[in-house]
């Protein structure tokens, strides 16, 4: 499996940490019951999902990569900083 | 029909031809007590204790595909209770009873195989938690042996102890634990289950779920309508999926999990052991293959295939812990998918939704759990309440704090 990286072009996997759904985005402080949604609860599709890799062993970026689960087909990497704010 | 010696030796005197199928395949009914989604081990084994223990035997399990072609078909065959934590040393320590019993229980041969297994430690503080974890066990009265080097040597003379980054200093031994002929274990239990008058549904996939005022009574199917007035699932692998149809997410991602099986060779390994400085763990089928396997691959998967750096990764611990594997060929990989829950270990609850129960999350420890798992399962369907042995393991959990991580590694399901 190779992930297209922005920076560094396509590049094993085994060069980058995963840190799964990338859905998930952290609630206001105090919510305790959104607080156990966004740590625990995962949608887990069986099919195209946006994931967070980081290139560990490359430029130390953080990505938004888009993965199909059912075959680990990439059809998109871009930096986690593009993302919008929470 | 029962097995025994006599009808063993007029099958043989026939040329065994006369053996006729060993369960039902049956077509589904429009209704039954219990559903039970997942012709798995753990589904057929609560199927089976549905009907023993509760005497609930009006009940379907519905496989999407065949029986003893997922996981219970796909795992390393090991058994064990060899668990830390109190929330899940009861139920691991009550399906390894259940293994010990089973064959009697179910008329079958399913090669239940107490041989031992060793976890190997490399350094004064692997020592120190292995003690620790032996402790745990034996004051929930399960066996444990803290082994030096030497006795380790004279179990294993040929592993690598001088390795001068992970030299063996000895192991935890559980000489109760071993290792079960896995399709055996999916056989047996579907002929026990459909003798006591279980339907097993082949080729029957849940494509959701029926509803009255909110509680669920049966499941839309690739075969028909199917209702029931409980539904339960065992689909590890695709828990996430059927919670989906029933409207809730669950703390569960599915990872892909690979093993190998090298060429036959002559008996060499008489136990199970694992390596404990990488995740290493091998031990030797009666035909005479290697069965080993490491880590799972880490990234979210339904593929039931893995990637080639994990292959790498376990052959590289298969070396490190004994160098003569080298000469023997790796004759087959393949991958299964977990349910890698949020702690590392099991659900086994009612679901948020009525009617529903579920069963999951068993991370790449399930099919020793598959007897325990069942009979506990079967118990929470046909009393909704906990068995004893299961009052930890409840969806709950998370939100309240109340986690069962063995490994101490929060919530990162590809870590455990």
């Amino acid at each position: 499996m190779r992930i297209p990286c922005p920076y560094c072009g396509p590049r094993d996997s085994s060069e980058f940490a995963y840190h799964g759904d990338a859905a998930p985005r952290r609630p206001a402080v105090g919510n305790a019951a959104a607080m156990a949604d966004y740590v625990y609860l995962r949608a887990n599709p069986a099919g195209p999902m946006e994931e967070l890799w980081y290139h560990a062993q490359g430029c130390r970026s953080w990505l938004v990569v888009t993965r199909d689960t059912r075959d680990h087909a990439i059809s998109n990497a871009r930096l986690a900083a593009t993302r919008s704010p929470a | 029909m029962r097995y025994s010696v006599v009808s063993l030796l007029a099958g043989a005197l026939t040329g065994n031809r006369r053996w006729t199928p060993a369960w039902r395949d049956a077509a589904p009914k429009p209704a039954y007590d219990v559903i039970v989604i997942g012709g798995g081990g753990h589904g057929l084994a609560t199927a089976y204790y549905l009907a023993r223990t509760h005497g609930i035997a009006n009940v379907a399990v519905l496989e999407r595909g065949w029986i003893g072609g997922g996981n219970v078909g796909r795992n390393t065959t090991i058994i064990r209770s060899n668990y830390l934590l109190p929330g899940n040393i009861p139920l691991y320590e009550l399906s390894l009873k259940l293994w010990e019993g089973l064959e009697q229980d179910i008329n079958y041969n399913a090669m239940v195989s107490q041989r031992g297994v060793l976890n190997l430690y490399h350094s004064d503080a692997q020592r120190d938690a292995y003690a620790r974890r032996g402790n745990a066990m034996r004051l929930h009265g399960i066996d444990a042996e803290l082994l030096d080097q030497g006795a380790v040597r004279r179990l294993y003379p040929f592993l690598d102890y001088d390795n001068a980054r992970f030299p063996i200093q000895g192991g935890l031994l559980q000489r109760r634990g071993g290792t079960v002929r896995h399709d055996a274990v999916a056989w047996g239990y579907a002929r026990a289950a459909s003798d006591r008058g279980v339907d097993i549904v082949q080729n029957c996939a849940v494509t959701g779920f029926l509803r009255e005022g909110g509680r669920i009574t049966g499941v839309e199917t690739t075969r028909g309508t199917i209702r029931a007035a409980k539904v339960a699932m065992a689909v590890a692998g695709s828990s996430s999926q059927v919670a989906d149809m029933a409207g809730f997410r669950l703390p569960i991602e599915s990872h892909v999990l690979q093993a190998f099986v090298s060429e036959g060779l002559k008996p060499i390994i008489p136990g199970v052991i694992t390596f404990g400085a990488g995740h290493f763990y091998i031990s030797q089928s009666d035909k005479g293959g290697l069965v080993f396997g490491g880590d799972i691959d880490g990234y979210n998967s339904y593929a039931q295939r893995g990637n080639l750096p994990v292959v790498e990764d376990v052959c590289e611990g298969g070396m490190a812990l004994m160098p003569a594997i080298g000469r023997a060929r790796m004759l087959r990989s393949w991958g299964g998918v977990m349910d890698m829950s949020m702690d590392g270990s099991p659900i086994i609850d009612h679901a948020p939704v009525e009617g529903l129960y579920l069963n999951t999350g068993w991370c790449y420890g399930g099919f020793k759990a598959i007897p325990g798992s069942g009979y506990a399962f079967a118990h929470l369907i046909a009393r909704d309440e906990p068995h004893p042995a299961a009052t930890a393991l409840r969806l709950d959990r998370f939100a309240l704090g109340r986690v069962i991580d063995e490994k101490g590694q929060g919530a990162q399901p590809n870590l455990h």
